[in-house]
């Protein structure tokens, strides 16, 4: 019951934000949009691992930076279509998740442990695509601009609208599918109490496979898509630490294993920083010292995140009448 | 193979490298060993205390190892602190929540020296800076061989602390049993400050012994910080001797791999050492439970 609701809501708003590009008239409004799907897409591509599988990935720039090199490498160096580039990106960074993954869960490693084996993972990628002849070293890859539905670049920017709606809206029906399906219910078992799971039959270890495969997939994707909207990559910021810390950031704030929760972050994020530049201008580190107040005060206040304050006023509302259950 | 003349120098660069890693992967064993958390602020606090032993010497001609009276203390005081005011209040007894919110101090400490000092590079100059010492046909910076030895004294003084005295007995009971040393009368909050002060503290020592043959800027941090989970996590989570023995190890690896592949590339033998570790061995060399 619940989750037919929640698929009728899920569809009611990203409906609701399909209509964007018929009334927003400014460009810079619609970038505005834009960049909150974007960030909601790396911010749920997380939730997967983080929110429903509890995995803390400290790393995710690993699956993030390889799926936005890979489009960008085969553009350029093999000539191959951004659109193919966009399905190898994915599929790409959902192998370098799954090896993280193989390399972390045989051996039972979680919590801190798995912390640091993503973070050195990203950290590695980093000096790699620093080293190496055809990422572009330490200059970066540009990706020569030829605005062509073909070439995934688009002159206007609603086809980066629907491009990056029609990935966000996979990935949200995909975290809606888990909160339905088995395999869900397995990795939400997981996350609870791994012993028990194991106790009742869960295939502890596949199941975190398959959850760190969907989200280096997704977050492979929020790559491409970066890529294709920015035209320019260097090993800071595909594989820095910036792009981890707002992946975890996003559903943290918004709910970790929520369905809403990265969509919530990601509109939070997204002002705040351009709150931010607007007061301070682009000083180097204060955006960020935000994101990492941000971070202390939800732990420390609201753990459940910011969702949490509709199902406590939702609680409060209903006190009213007797409760259903 | 390769010339004694080029690879001695390089063995004995990388054990003095090595006794530093060993200390500031001293105080990260510690916190670890008695709160089961990985301080992922270490190296941001380093960074800190680096800069605390800028300061001091820059502004009000301090020598850094004068320094070692003030910079430790404070850096024990702001763990204490930050142990009490914010970590264990965040935590709501949730080990994944002091992980966020260690990593929340990072960036935010990151990113205000960022913001404040720019990510200009800094070093200090002291009468022995050029200073060498001859020793079996390589020069070695007096500066380093200060360095190694304090480490070695800052960890036998640690490890005394933890035999000898009371508090010392407390934190180690700590580790192995929390209600029972609750049951005990043993301040638990208290006491989980203190280990997090101390482990802090070593970053401070560190911090003051590295500084004359070494640099800060505010990245500075970062390096180090996965340089020391890999000592720890190469030497047993908890261990000791095992991050003394860790630290070396890697220092030797990396001066060894600086030689061999390029000073940029020999960071790799690092992180290649952290994922073989955590792959084939993650209870580490002497460690004993994940």
């Amino acid at each position: 019951m619940i989750n037919t609701k929640q698929l009728v809501a899920l569809l009611v708003i990203f409906g609701l934000i399909a209509t964007c590009p018929f009334w927003i008239v400014s460009p810079s409004t619609l970038n505005t949009v834009i960049a909150i799907l974007y960030i909601a897409l790396l911010g749920q591509a997380w939730n997967i691992l983080g929110g429903y599988g509890g995995q803390f990935s400290f790393g995710h720039a690993a699956f993030f930076g390889t799926g936005a090199y890979t489009v960008a490498v085969l553009q350029i160096q093999f000539g191959i279509n951004p659109w193919l580039g966009m399905v190898a990106g994915g599929l790409l960074a959902m192998g370098v998740a799954l090896f993280v993954g193989f390399a972390s869960f045989r051996y039972g490693l979680r919590g801190s442990y798995f912390a640091l084996v993503t973070l050195a993972f990203a950290e590695v990628l980093r000096i790699l695509s620093n080293s190496v002849g055809f990422t572009g070293g330490g200059v970066g890859i540009l990706i020569p601009l030829e605005r062509d539905i073909a070439n995934m670049q688009f002159a206007d920017n609603r086809g980066y609208f629907w491009l990056i709606w029609t990935l966000c809206l996979a990935c949200f029906l995909t975290v809606w599918w888990l909160g339905r399906s088995r395999f869900g219910a397995w990795l939400m078992a997981v996350r609870d109490n791994e012993d028990a799971a194991r106790a009742l039959g869960v295939d502890v270890f596949k199941t975190k496979m398959g959850a760190v495969a969907l989200s280096g997939f997704f977050s492979g994707l929020a790559g491409v898509f970066y890529a294709q909207f920015y035209l320019y990559l260097d090993p800071l910021i595909a594989y820095g630490s910036a792009i981890s810390i707002e992946s975890l950031l996003v559903p943290i704030i918004g709910g970790m294993g929520t369905l809403f929760g990265p969509l919530i972050g990601a509109a939070v994020i997204h002002t705040l920083s351009e709150v931010t530049r607007h007061n301070i201008g682009d000083v180097p580190g204060v955006a960020l010292a935000i994101y990492g107040v941000l971070l202390i005060v939800i732990v420390m206040f609201l753990p459940r995140g910011l969702i949490s304050i509709f199902s406590v006023a939702k609680r409060a509302f209903s006190k009213r009448r007797p409760a259903n259950a | 193979m390769i010339d004694p003349v080029i690879l001695i120098p390089s063995l004995i660069n990388g054990l003095t490298t090595g006794a530093l890693y060993a200390l500031v992967a001293l105080g990260l064993t510690l916190i670890y060993g008695v709160l089961h958390i990985i301080n992922f602020a270490h190296g941001a606090m380093l960074m800190m205390a680096l800069y605390g032993v800028f300061f001091l010497n820059r502004l009000f001609g301090i020598d850094p190892y004068v320094a070692l009276l003030i910079v430790p203390p404070a850096m024990f005081a702001i763990g204490y602190a930050l142990q009490r005011g914010i970590i264990g209040r965040a935590s709501h007894g949730r080990d994944e929540n002091i992980l966020l919110v260690t990593l929340g101090l990072s960036i935010i400490i990151e990113n205000m020296a960022l913001y404040f000092f720019r990510s200009d590079t800094r070093t200090i100059e002291t009468p022995y800076s050029f200073e060498v010492v001859e020793f079996a046909g390589a020069f070695v910076p007096v500066a380093k061989v200060v360095a190694f030895f304090g480490a070695l004294v800052t960890a036998a003084l640690l490890w005394a602390f933890m035999s000898k005295t009371d508090l010392g007995r407390a934190i180690r009971a700590l580790a192995k049993e929390r209600k029972g040393a609750r049951l005990v009368g043993i301040n638990v909050d208290h006491v989980f400050a203190m280990s997090f002060g101390i482990g802090v503290a070593c970053l401070g020592v560190a911090a003051c012994l590295l500084m004359p043959s070494y640099y800060v800027n505010p990245q500075v941090g970062y390096g180090f910080v996965l340089i020391a989970f890999t000592t720890v996590v190469l030497g047993g989570m908890g261990s000791f001797v095992g991050a003394m023995i860790g630290g070396l190890v890697i220092g030797v690896v990396e001066a060894m791999g600086g030689l061999f592949l390029g000073d940029s590339l020999g960071q790799f033998g690092i992180f290649a050492i952290f994922i073989l570790i955590l792959m084939f061995r993650p209870t580490g060399l002497l460690g004993h439970k994940v």
